[in-house]
């Protein structure tokens, strides 16, 4: 179970996350939603350790995350954007990240079903966003991590490879891994997701499942539902004004 | 093998093929080469290639240390997902960058003079090696501590531009002003702290030190010498300039475990 506990980030004068408090099962696809700059990536930012916190508390399985670099030998992640050492080629990231994990599991299926064969000794210089993307797909599944995070996973993939990663995401999640996906595309999110967490303003305005969401707001897709969800505060604010 | 060395050895991989280290290298071979089949000699070719090291290790150094740095920011934030704590790819990434720069520099000055076989003066050969590897990491730290400074690419070179262009050409301009116009007063004082103050003066001082070449000195370089005489004179030198590297990288390390990538 990830725990955040009060989780405060503010970027200057803007104040990106105030006061998260969510619960993250295991073994579930737990899909962040929210408008942009509602503070999705910050969110997974911290839990990877990359952005500190200004106030509050992450606990993965009951252990602190903060300061702390061991525990992301259990996590595996796909950024939004993919950029590599331009003379470096896959077969080397691959190699050298097995050497940082100290690991020999390897789960090359992903490399096997995105046909990265025949680009593994080119150097990323030569290589196309698509591309790197994929590289990027395969290396967050390779060393069975028990929680992946994945950062608008298909933004950058055709449509074939797409398709492919969201088999995997749902092989690995019947095998008992635990997702977290940030997305924009709630069509993509409601095909996955066994529970969401809606940010907006940097507040958690829904946790649980999204057929709650949808229940609660009297609409039949997710996407409606949020957009309701929005609309509500939307004009809230306008007659806070 | 620790987090540190792996790190450093994916980094020398990339570092290693790209081209302008293998340039940086052939300018120095065919710099070297050149010298020493004009001036005849290997203490006059060092002489020579004295200010091409003071001012073309520190400008190649810190613009490659600032270009790499932030271009290898997404990939440090890959890195950083792993489970190896910042300090170990910190030190990983330094090491990659300034090794393959120092290995560039010592081969490009050290073929030539082997293969003519100008070592008649190997004291002097080796301070020169010593002063260029040690203007590689000062100039290296501060690249990485101009990265940590300025998120945005441009600016970041602008500064490292402007740090070397400080530090080689008008500290010079400034000394002779300074000399000019306090000239009535004691000046021995000043000027060594003066020298203490720029890692390119210090690198001079560690290389006329053992060079028989008086007449190259600036002021601080005289008074300097002057002052410490004989090892200690160079114990100083070389203790400055590994504070020079130092200090900054301790300023890098720091902004670079407190910041958010």
């Amino acid at each position: 179970m990830i725990k955040a506990r009060g989780v405060s980030k503010s970027f200057g004068p803007i104040h990106v996350l105030e006061g998260i408090d969510v619960d993250i099962p295991m073994g579930e696809i737990t899909a962040i939603v929210g408008p942009n700059a509602s503070g999705k990536t910050t969110f997974n930012r911290i839990l990877l350790g990359l952005v500190q916190p200004d106030a509050g508390e992450i606990l993965f399985d009951g252990d602190s995350i903060i300061g702390q670099s061991a525990y992301r030998e259990r996590i595996g992640y796909m950024p939004q954007a993919a950029r590599f050492p331009e003379n470096l080629c896959a077969g080397d990231v691959f190699e050298m990240i097995a050497n940082l994990r100290g690991t020999l599991r390897r789960d090359n299926e992903l490399l096997d079903t995105l046909g990265m064969a025949s680009i593994l000794r080119t150097p990323f210089r030569q290589l196309s966003g698509g591309t790197r993307q994929r590289v990027n797909a395969a290396l967050a599944f390779m060393f069975q991590p028990e929680l992946l995070i994945l950062d608008e996973p298909t933004a950058a993939l055709d449509p074939v490879s797409s398709s492919i990663l969201k088999d995997k995401i749902r092989a690995e999640r019947s095998r008992g891994r635990t997702f977290i996906v940030t997305s924009h595309v709630l069509s993509e999110v409601e095909e996955l997701a066994d529970r969401i967490i809606f940010l907006l303003d940097g507040t958690v305005r829904f946790a649980g499942r999204p057929a709650e969401l949808m229940a609660a707001t009297g609409e039949m897709r997710l996407e409606r539902a949020v957009a309701s969800v929005m609309r509500a505060r939307k004009a809230i604010l306008s007659e806070a004004a | 093998m620790t987090s540190i060395t792996r790190i450093t050895r994916y980094v020398l991989l990339d570092v290693l093929r790209n081209r302008w280290i293998v340039g940086y290298a052939l300018f120095f071979l065919v710099v070297t080469d050149a010298l020493l089949r004009l001036d005849g000699t290997g203490a006059r070719a060092l002489v020579s290639l004295l200010n091409v090291v003071l001012l073309l290790v520190p400008l190649v150094t810190i613009v490659f240390g600032t270009m790499y740095w932030h271009g290898a920011r997404e990939f440090n934030e890959l890195l950083l997902t792993q489970p190896i704590d910042r300090s170990s790819l910190f030190h990983g990434l330094f090491a990659g960058l300034v090794l393959p720069l120092s290995a560039a520099f010592v081969a490009g000055v050290s073929i030539p003079f082997v293969v003519h076989g100008a070592l008649e003066n190997p004291g002097s050969f080796l301070l020169l090696l010593l002063a260029g590897v040690a203007l590689t990491a000062v100039f290296g730290a501060i690249a990485i501590l101009v990265s940590g400074l300025s998120s945005d690419r441009l600016r970041g070179l602008a500064l490292a531009l402007t740090i070397w262009l400080v530090a080689t050409v008008l500290y010079d301009g400034f000394m002779l002003w300074f000399t000019m116009a306090f000239r009535d007063l004691p000046l021995e004082g000043p000027l060594l702290a003066l020298t203490l103050a720029n890692p390119v003066d210090l690198a001079r001082v560690v290389l006329l030190h053992q060079l028989d070449a008086a007449s190259l000195m600036g002021a601080t370089a005289a008074v300097f010498q002057r002052a410490f005489a004989g090892p200690a004179g160079l114990t100083i030198a070389l203790t400055a300039l590994s504070a020079w590297a130092l200090i900054p990288g301790i300023l890098a390390l720091r902004m670079f475990r407190r910041r958010d990538f």
